[in-house]
């Protein structure tokens, strides 16, 4: 009977082959066709740790820090990873209390149980070293290191800008940035963040199933070292920019002080203004909506954003733009007659010059209507049309009505309006000269930011061209310069008409009958003009100046809101600037005093609404 | 070719065994630990038992065959003794207890008991004038498996005592009824269906079949038919209806659970599903070519409890890959045609039954644990053999197919 069954043996060996098939299919769905074991293997096994690479610094003109980084660290938490806690324990240990502990949980088990989220934020190095050497005994949680901004001075926040956490539009326009990351919300943080967040690094870490880092994964091969953010070397003068701040403590307004030959901004305030170290760190959000919900709007940046009317400081750009166009010229003379238009009391002006020193507003509405009425129509609104347009022409060449391309984000552009803007208001043909005459002494539709107004300081000193106004000269580890900046934008009016203009701005300063006398400072030339703004409340007061009259080294527009007269307020502080600039420091220190302590605006007053009267 | 001991057989038997302990290697690498003859490690005492297995082997080969089929009985009830006293005086390990302890050194009794149970069965069948078609010898070959499969039972080592059901191939390839098997296949489809589905589905659809054979089927019909049809009807309905009772009653609650989490009734990836999910995850992650030698991240964080034994595999999933485990499926189904192969060449019947029990115990591990270890089969603890790490199975494993290299050597030998 040895081999009566012999034909068994296939079926044997088919019962074998089968469940060997069998096991090379189910390998085959498990290794090959199913990709979801990879991902959660590496979910369990490897974790990804961010290098955060430290931002860059920021500098000013002379070298000196404006803004560094100090570490500070993120606790964060695995759920799923946190198993037999000793919450009491753990709570005491980072000094948090059950309630909070629990809140915090959810919020992380809601993000998500497997990956990592923050648990607290911005702890200080302090703080996590009291508790570093105890964590290892809480599965589940670990320490991430991050940076935060410190500013030595509590200086140029509107210029710095400040630093947040992105949002979810952040991260949609730019995968670069994940949960949590920061990113430059406003001022140069914002305008040059590709440049001062540098470029993240990964480090890969394999971890065992108790959550310990057991080594690199791979020797690092995955692993990227991050690149540290570059720095940038701004054009502001920190000793200047603080000096400036001080002198508008108590007012609302703004300084803009420009280098005219290179048109770097040498400092740039925007009143009131606050420290930035206020947003920084865990006390942000808190500080940011107490800002936010500030009267005086100190989050808003004037010097960039406030569209101002520009008051008599305008006059000088008519003047240029009139004796260009040849419908003046340097000898004529207008009477003062206050029946056109409102002015104070002074002798006609029989110059350009003249005019400008005592800021007639008869003369400059003459001079405008030479502008604007060409003769050129017999149809005086087709004639007004013609003229405003060449009008708005100039006024562009002087940096009004356009965004100044500076480097810094959101400035706005004014308003120089054209024929199409006075069509949309009244209709095509039935505006002339008579119904825009206003703009002539910079009132009426025409709306100048500050820094136009420095812009305009600095063409004069010039005599006839600028730069764009910017704040950083070179930036990163090869000192990039942006070639925009080098570029000279001339106005094409002839230098000898901005002498006049030069002539006239220091006559304000020192001749008789100037408006601005408390800006002249011994022994430095300044040259000024004033400006006085109408506006629903107390007059804005305007100045604009440079110094010294040959080769300025310095530009300065102020403007003080609700402040009166342009010589009363914005010229002092203009000067009180310049001397602290070109001199180093300032001499007048009474005057200074007066300037610095008294707050302009108390005059300001409160509109009621009028009690109706009962019958 | 005579007296040539069978080459094919050592060189996958070689394979598999180095193959294994590298991956014990990589399951339990150490950095600190690294050296490969570092004895404080299991990689390290591996090496120890694959040379005193190598040892057994060679004095195993130069042993006359006639000596240990002639001691079959003696070497059987030895084990047998071994099984009881085991039941005495053995300490617990995971929830079984099967271990002697010798001091330093502890001896799993049960791993010897197969091939023990292998030669003794061997021995009976091969019997001059036996008839199997008699139901005394079925029941006297019945005895000689049921008893130390019983007593392995006792030492809640259910792994090792379902290997003595791997002895119904050798039998059914010496005459049984192939019945039994189908039978015994109808019986785990029932068993599995009765979980999931409703039983009162499954019997109207026993019904509804046999009333479609009788009367769809069969063009004439017999009193017979019906008896019969009816009597099986009736049988598969008793044992679907009494699943519930097996598996409440008899079966232990982690024994439930593993299989309930087989069937994906239970969804559980931390408690009892946990090793197998994660044997799952090591496996799938490896793909098609593996993350390399060393480099699985899965095994080298202890994801996977028991890894350098019960669930060996999963590092060759792993660290090969795809191309890793099919090579390791296909060693083991060569070696197990081999050693079919050579079985069906023996003049005597002793060699032959022996050499299918060989096979077949082999079969049997291969099965349950790689079926374990990729989710096809519920979590029964017993190794891989040759691969795990352990060395009472390896020797034993070693003893077991060597036996029958060395018999095979002798083959033309008849009687």
């Amino acid at each position: 009977m040895s081999n009566q069954y012999q034909e068994r043996s296939t079926v044997i060996k088919i019962i074998f082959l089968t469940i060997g098939v069998i096991f090379v299919v189910r390998l085959a769905f498990l290794q090959i066709f199913d990709g979801t074991y990879r991902t959660l293997a590496d979910q369990q096994a490897l974790r990804n740790i961010t290098q955060y690479p430290a931002r860059g610094l920021i500098y000013d003109r002379n070298g000196d820090l404006l803004v560094y980084n100090e570490a500070v660290y993120d606790l964060m938490v695995i759920p799923r990873m946190v198993k037999n806690l000793d919450t009491a324990l753990f709570c005491k240990t980072v000094g948090i209390t059950r309630e909070e502990f629990l809140a915090k949980m959810e919020k992380a088990r809601k993000y998500s149980s497997y990956s990592a989220s923050i648990f607290m934020k911005q702890i200080s190095k302090e703080e996590y070293g009291s508790w570093q050497n105890r964590l290892y005994r809480f599965h589940g949680f670990y320490v991430q290191q991050r940076t935060l901004r410190v500013y030595d001075k509590p200086i140029a926040a509107h210029v710095l800008g400040y630093v947040g956490e992105v949002d979810d539009r952040d991260i949609e326009n730019d995968h670069y940035y994940r949960q949590g990351d920061y990113i430059g919300k406003s001022g140069l943080e914002k305008s040059y963040e590709s440049v001062l967040r540098g470029i993240k690094g990964k480090k890969i870490m394999h971890v065992d199933v108790h959550n310990r880092e057991i080594g690199s994964y791979r020797n690092g091969m995955c692993d990227t070292m991050p690149v540290e953010g570059g720095n940038i070397y701004t054009t502001i003068d920190a000793t200047l920019q603080e000096y400036a701040e001080k002198l508008m403590a108590n007012k609302r307004g703004c300084i803009v002080a420009i280098e005219p030959s290179t048109g770097e901004v040498l400092a740039l305030v925007s009143a009131p203004c606050y420290d930035p170290n206020l947003l920084v760190g865990r006390v942000r959000g808190e500080n940011y909506l107490k800002l936010l919900g500030d009267i005086s709007k100190p989050l808003f940046n004037r010097a960039l954003q406030a569209q101002y009317p520009p008051g008599s400081i305008f006059k000088v750009a008519q003047a240029m733009t009139a004796l260009n166009l040849g419908v003046i010229n340097p000898g004529t003379g207008f009477p003062c007659d206050k029946s056109l238009v409102g002015c104070h009391n002074h002798p006609s002006a029989r110059s350009v010059r003249e005019a400008i020193k005592m800021s007639c507003n008869p003369y400059f509405y003459y001079t405008y209507r030479r502008i604007i009425q060409q003769g050129k129509y017999k149809n005086i609104y087709k004639d007004a049309q013609y003229g405003l347009t060449v009008w708005h022409d100039y006024m562009q060449r002087f940096g009004f009505g356009t965004r100044l391309p500076i480097d810094l984000p959101n400035v706005k552009s004014g308003n120089i309006p054209d024929t199409a803007y006075y069509n949309r208001w009244y209709g095509k043909e039935k505006w002339a000269f008579s119904t825009i005459y206003s703009n002539s002494i910079g009132q009426g539709e025409v709306e100048v930011v500050p820094l136009q107004m420095a812009n305009l300081a600095c063409i004069v000193a010039n005599r006839g061209y600028y730069y764009t106004p910017h704040l950083v000269r070179y930036y990163g580890p090869d000192s990039t310069r942006n070639a925009e900046f080098y570029e000279r934008h001339d106005t094409g009016i002839k230098p000898e008409y901005f002498e006049i203009a030069a002539n006239g701005m220091y006559d304000v300063v020192h001749a008789p009958g100037g408006t601005a006398h408390r800006a002249n400072i011994t022994d430095i030339d300044v040259c000024g003009k004033t400006g006085t703004a109408q506006n629903i409340g107390v007059d804005h007061s305007v100045f604009i100046s440079f110094a010294p009259k040959d080769n300025p080294r310095i530009a300065v527009a102020v403007y003080v809101e609700n402040a009166g007269a342009g010589g009363t307020w914005a010229a002092p502080i203009a000067s009180l600037v310049i001397e602290k600039y070109i001199r180093g420091e300032v001499t007048r220190t009474d005057f200074e005093r007066n300037y610095r302590e008294t707050n302009p605006c108390q005059k300001l007053p409160l509109k009621r609404v009028p009690k109706k009267k009962k019958k | 070719m005579e007296n040539k001991i069978d080459w094919v057989s050592v060189f996958l038997y070689a394979a598999i065994l180095i193959f294994g302990w590298f991956n014990i290697y990589a399951a339990c690498y150490d950095e600190s630990h690294a050296a490969v003859l570092d004895f404080s490690t299991k990689h390290g005492k591996q090496l120890i038992w694959i040379s005193i297995s190598l040892i057994i082997a060679l004095v195993l080969t130069l042993t006359e065959p006639r000596i240990i089929s002639s001691a079959a009985y003696i070497i059987y009830a030895f084990v047998i003794v071994l099984l009881i006293v085991t039941l005495f005086v053995a300490g617990v390990t995971k929830g079984g207890q099967s271990w002697i302890d010798f001091g330093s050194f502890k001896f799993q009794p049960s791993e010897f008991a197969k091939f023990a149970t292998a030669l003794a069965l061997a021995k009976y069948m091969s019997t001059i004038d036996l008839d199997f078609r008699l139901l005394r010898t079925k029941l006297i070959a019945g005895v000689i498996v049921v008893v130390p499969a019983v007593l392995i039972l006792l030492q809640h080592d259910t792994g090792s005592a379902l290997v003595f059901a791997g002895f119904l191939l050798p039998l059914f390839r010496e005459g049984l009824s192939p019945t039994i098997l189908i039978l015994g296949l109808l019986a785990v489809l029932l068993f599995v269906l009765a979980l999931l589905i409703n039983k009162f589905v499954i019997i109207g659809s026993l019904v509804a079949i046999a009333l479609f054979y009788l009367f769809v089927w069969l063009s004439k019909r017999t009193r017979k038919h019906y008896i019969w049809v009816a009597g099986i009807v009736l049988a598969c309905s008793l044992f679907t209806v009494s699943v519930d009772f097996v598996f409440e009653n008899v079966l232990e609650p982690h024994q439930r659970d593993r299989i309930y989490v087989l069937l994906g009734k239970t969804e559980d990836t931390h408690g009892t599903g946990y090793n197998v999910y994660q044997s799952k995850i090591a496996i799938g992650s490896g793909g098609l070519t593996g993350k390399g030698f060393l480099k699985g991240t899965i095994t080298k964080a202890d994801f996977v409890p028991e890894q350098e034994t019960d669930f060996i595999f999963c590092t060759v999933g792993e660290e090969w890959g795809f191309f890793g485990a099919l090579a390791t499926i296909v060693l083991y189904l060569l070696l197990l045609l081999r050693i079919v192969r050579l079985a069906e060449r023996q003049y005597s019947t002793f060699a032959r039954f022996y050499g299918y029990s060989v096979a077949s115990i082999l079969f049997i591990h291969f099965l349950i644990n790689i079926g374990m270890v990729i989710g096809l089969v519920p979590v029964i603890g017993i190794p891989l053999p040759f691969f795990s790490y352990g060395g009472s199975s390896l020797m034993a494993f070693t003893i077991l197919l060597f036996i029958f290299l060395r018999q095979d050597q002798d083959h033309a030998k008849a009687l």
